[in-house]
């Protein structure tokens, strides 16, 4: 074990008192020595996290510490780009994603992940949501239908777009074209939900109501979250992790996190004293 | 547990410095008020109990402003971590220091019940035990504004020795009393007079629990290396 790893604390310390219905089950995520390279850049530097199932996790850090590039990992966006590579083990449901014999479309399934910018496709709201749905599934009319609506109930946008589900996608406000792409991301199903910096483009009462719709939705997926709003981190997630210079410095229970870090760099940043 | 960088945002830092000097100003208000009581007492100062009455008022009105200040720094700079600890550890240490007061108050008040009494022998004791917990809160406040733990824990041992000074003045007024019956009256004034500054002590101890917390997250029964005889 390396000096980032010795350093970190993911000593699995009473997570019971969480309502986590599961670390290890379905939708846990199981990160080992994992490092990332931007070609000779190296983005992550040994991260070895256990990301518990269907429960919150935030990662905080600032500009350039790797918390997007984790995420770009997970779901192996980074593959797009031929001088980027990862080391090391990222394990859902036993099985290693990192290895390139995992289909990237059974991954792409598993896990689904939204951005900071809301990114409808150029078409009607439920081409939008019916798009993935028949890529991936053979469902009859009614049955896609229905998969439709209850992506869209789940997303709390259902009331806003019912009426007008033929019109286009980029009819609709920011915080709706978000929501419309989380219910786009959660008609396949994944276990996973990746959120980069999903509200940091939208204003507070749209905020409000995504930050709303994330609690509802851990009960069902294991949601990982980047944000630089230290405030939503506390608002909305049940773990932290913090990252810093590529490291995972420290992983914790939020209420620890934000009332008692250990770490000496997490109290400077979260107190607004870094750098 | 120093905290020794400054935050980026300056304006943060000066508003904890102001939450300090707030605590340290009500602090000196309090210490000064029971030692002021004690010499009025002791010198039978009508007069100057008087003002130690009415002073109080100042410490009630800081209490309010530090009470203001933290609710204000906690909407505006939504504090974190050791910043967090430190501001409700302000706002819980303004009422109890405020309380201090009302003891040099109440301790005041008495002084005019005892102005034609003759001598009573504990009460050249009381000063003595009024200087140690004053000391206390001294002590406490400053262990506070340099975010010393151990320095809080010290405080809280030195708590027993006023209460023994209380037990050694409890007995001594019950006995002065059985000898005296006429002195009835004002040596009971003077049991709680010794009443009052054992709470003192007791309250410098809470502040001292309130500090450790602040400075290290940790609750002062949890911490590292503590005996049971500690309790």
């Amino acid at each position: 074990m390396n000096d980032t790893a010795t350093a970190i604390r993911i000593t699995p310390r009473d997570f019971s008192d969480l309502s986590v219905t599961s670390d290890t089950g379905p939708g846990a995520i199981e990160i080992r020595n994992l490092d990332f390279f931007y070609g000779k850049g190296h983005a992550l530097k040994g991260v070895n996290m256990s990301v518990p199932a269907k429960c919150v996790t935030a990662i905080i850090g600032p500009s350039g510490c790797g918390k997007s590039t984790l995420l770009r990992t997970i779901n192996r966006i980074y593959e797009l780009y031929p001088e980027q590579f990862a080391t090391g083990e990222i394990v859902l449901d036993n099985r290693n994603v990192l290895d390139r014999r995992y289909p990237l479309s059974d991954l792409r399934r598993l896990v689904g992940m939204v951005f900071q910018k809301p990114t409808p496709f150029p078409s009607s709201i439920r081409a939008n949501v019916a798009f993935a749905l028949s890529y991936y599934e053979k469902l009859s009319k009614s049955e896609l239908n229905d998969r439709i609506e209850a992506a869209l109930r789940q997303a709390a946008l259902w009331d806003e777009v019912k009426d007008k589900l033929n019109q286009s996608a980029l009819g609709l406000s920011g915080g709706q074209q978000q929501r419309l792409c989380i219910a786009r991301t959660i008609a396949v199903r994944p276990e996973i939900l990746l959120l980069d910096e999903a509200t940091s483009a939208l204003d507070p009462i749209s905020t409000a109501k995504i930050e709303e719709l994330i609690h509802e939705l851990r009960a069902q997926f294991t949601i990982v979250t980047v944000t630089h709003n230290m405030q939503q981190a506390a608002r909305i997630s049940q773990r932290t992790a913090f990252f810093h210079l590529g490291e995972l410095v420290e992983f914790g229970k939020t209420s620890d996190m934000f009332t008692n870090p250990h770490e000496q760099r997490t109290k400077d940043y979260i107190t607004g004293r870094f750098g | 547990m120093q905290q020794t960088r400054e935050h980026t945002l300056k304006a943060f830092d000066e508003d904890l410095e102001r939450l300090r000097a707030l605590i340290s100003q009500m602090g000196g208000l309090a210490e000064h008020a029971i030692g002021e009581a004690m010499r009025c007492l002791v010198q039978r100062d009508v007069d100057g109990a008087l003002k130690v009455v009415q002073d109080d008022k100042k410490l009630d009105i800081l209490e309010e402003e530090t009470e203001r200040q933290a609710v204000q720094v906690i909407a505006l700079r939504a504090p974190m971590a050791s910043d967090l600890r430190d501001v409700v550890a302000a706002l819980k240490i303004s009422s109890v220091v405020e309380r201090i007061g009302d003891y040099a108050k109440n301790i005041a008040k008495r002084v005019p019940m005892l102005e034609n009494v003759g001598k009573i022998e504990p009460l050249s004791v009381l000063p003595e035990m009024a200087r140690i917990a004053t000391g206390m809160v001294h002590d406490v406040l400053d262990a506070f504004v340099d975010r010393d733990a151990e320095a809080a824990v010290r405080v809280c041992q030195r708590d027993s020795a006023v209460d023994d000074f209380y037990d050694s003045i409890f007995r001594a007024l019950l006995t002065h009393m059985m000898e005296n019956p006429q002195n009835i009256g004002p040596s009971a004034h003077l049991l709680f007079v010794a009443k009052n500054l054992e709470r003192v002590g007791d309250h410098a101890t809470n502040i001292a629990e309130m500090v450790y917390y602040a400075a290290t997250g940790l609750h002062m029964t949890d911490r590292p290396g503590k005996s049971e005889s500690d309790d």
